[in-house]
């Protein structure tokens, strides 16, 4: 049976009527058209369908999505919101670096990267590989993703 | 495909057993899903209703006493990752930050890692030697029992189908203690472990000079230092995951070591100890032969891990 769900998507309020067994991830694809966030793995192993609930980077492929009621949800596709340029500083770091290869894995590892940055404007090495250690490249290109997260840092800190 | 279910969230544990026993073996219960989902996904278990527990306010926190440290079993591995308290119990900490990803670790809770009864549950050998216990709520009320007694095999655990654990209590470790947990594993994120071992350890130091100096030297040299040291075990706890259907405590090998002073000889008879008390079995992660080995040598090194935690937390006064 349908319930009725209010929550934030990308800074706007939403109702939607959703099946009680829908996940975020296909909510949001299959439901609300939103394909930027990417099914790989399906089981919460490879991180490609990464999105951000409540500030908190989270794979959505298995999380119910009765479980984002009253909450803020940010997509890939929110990330530039309000912002001059079109696009995010995040955005700007993984093209500017080299970042972005085939491309699959790379709104995931900005939602992760970007959960990171809000709670840590100034990550570590190893801070910035923890934080995306959730999120297979099959390209192997993490060494530019991660200079392209000290980039956004840097930017981002207004260095 | 998405297979279909209900999903209904419980705004209580007692309402969350009161659903439990409504719908009887047509539900499951759901925290932060990151085990369950995985395996309905995977079509290994098909429930008609999932009850979510994962909205109980009362559920999540971690509070500190004079004697002891109490976790909501719905409290999320991110949080025990970044509390302070968790952060002074060596073995638990080494745990949580070893488990799944920064995406796991913000939805999957401790006690659901526990309740999945995995072989491999990584926060389970640190709760063993911690001497954890846990706070069930069922029917009859609240019953609080050691960890040890929980799991019955892979995936099996005492809980009956309308029971859930709502608390785990950790006892705060005596000063002159220290623990670690090694989780041996392929790769250092996103795996699972061969083996795991949790090593807790009450010391007595009557000469420590020697192993301060190689602190930072091969673990060889720290070995030779230990031979020209002075240490003894006063009291001694060792749990190991992925080596038998169950996490187990391995007494025998306790009891040896007990009043022992550390030596290569004596850490290398625990290890032997430890190994025959396991029962690991050939998986594609590593065969029971390579898994034994491992559990001869890895809780010498643990020790030696514990005692530099311990100078270390001493500021070198020890």
């Amino acid at each position: 049976m349908k319930k009725r769900i209010s929550f934030k998507l990308n800074g706007e309020d939403i109702q939607l009527e959703v099946e009680p067994y829908w996940t975020l991830l296909y909510t949001i694809r299959e439901v609300l058209g939103l394909i930027g966030t990417k099914e790989g793995c399906g089981m919460g192993e490879c991180g490609a369908c990464t999105v951000i609930v409540d500030r908190k980077a989270v794979v959505s492929c298995i999380y119910p999505v009765l479980e984002v009621e009253g909450k803020e949800v940010w997509t890939i596709e929110g990330l530039n919101v309000g912002i001059e340029g079109g696009l995010h500083p995040i955005q700007r770091a993984f093209i500017e670096k080299g970042a972005v290869q085939c491309g699959f894995c790379t709104p995931g590892m900005i939602m992760s990267a970007k959960a990171l940055l809000d709670e840590n404007l100034d990550p570590t090495e190893e801070e910035i590989r923890d934080a995306i250690c959730g999120n297979l490249c099959r390209c192997t290109g993490y060494v530019q993703i991660i200079k392209a997260i000290k980039e956004a840092s840097r930017i981002l800190k207004g260095v | 495909m998405l297979k279909k279910f209900e999903y209904i969230k419980a705004k209580s544990f007692e309402e969350a057993v009161d659903l439990l026993s409504h719908y009887g073996d047509k539900a499951k219960l759901i925290a932060g899903g990151t085990d369950v989902m995985v395996a309905i996904k995977q079509g290994k278990i098909t429930p008609e209703v999932l009850i979510s527990i994962k909205n109980i306010s009362e559920g999540s926190y971690i509070k500190v006493s004079e004697e002891e440290l109490k976790i909501g079993a719905i409290t999320t591995h991110r949080e025990l990752e970044k509390n302070p308290h968790i952060q002074k119990l060596g073995a638990l900490i080494d745990a949580v930050r070893q488990l799944g990803s920064v995406q796991i670790r913000n939805v999957a809770t401790i006690g659901g890692n526990i309740c999945n009864a995995a072989p491999s549950a990584d926060t389970v050998p640190p709760l063993l030697v911690h001497d954890a216990r846990l706070t069930i709520k069922g029917h009859n009320g609240l019953k609080t029992f050691p960890i040890e007694e929980f799991f019955l095999g892979p995936g099996k655990t005492v809980l009956s189908s309308d029971e859930v654990l709502t608390e785990i209590i950790i006892p705060l470790p005596r000063m002159s203690s220290a623990s670690a947990y090694w989780k041996h594993s392929r790769r250092k994120g996103m795996d699972l472990a061969i083996i795991g071992v949790a090593l807790w350890i009450d010391v007595i130091f009557e000469d420590v000079e020697k192993l301060k100096a190689v602190k930072n030297g091969e673990i060889e040299e720290q070995f030779e230092a230990l031979e020209r040291s002075a240490i003894y075990c006063k009291d001694v706890r060792l749990a190991l995951g992925v080596a038998a259907p169950k996490p187990i405590r391995t007494h025998k090998a306790e009891e040896f070591l007990k009043g022992q002073r550390l030596s290569r000889r004596t850490l290398t008879e625990f290890g032997a100890i430890a190994a025959s008390e396991a029962q690991p079995r050939d998986t594609f992660r590593g065969e029971a032969w390579y898994r034994r080995e491992m559990i001869k040598v890895l809780p010498a090194r643990l020790c030696l891990l514990c005692i530099y935690r311990l100078l270390d937390s001493f500021g070198g006064e020890a």
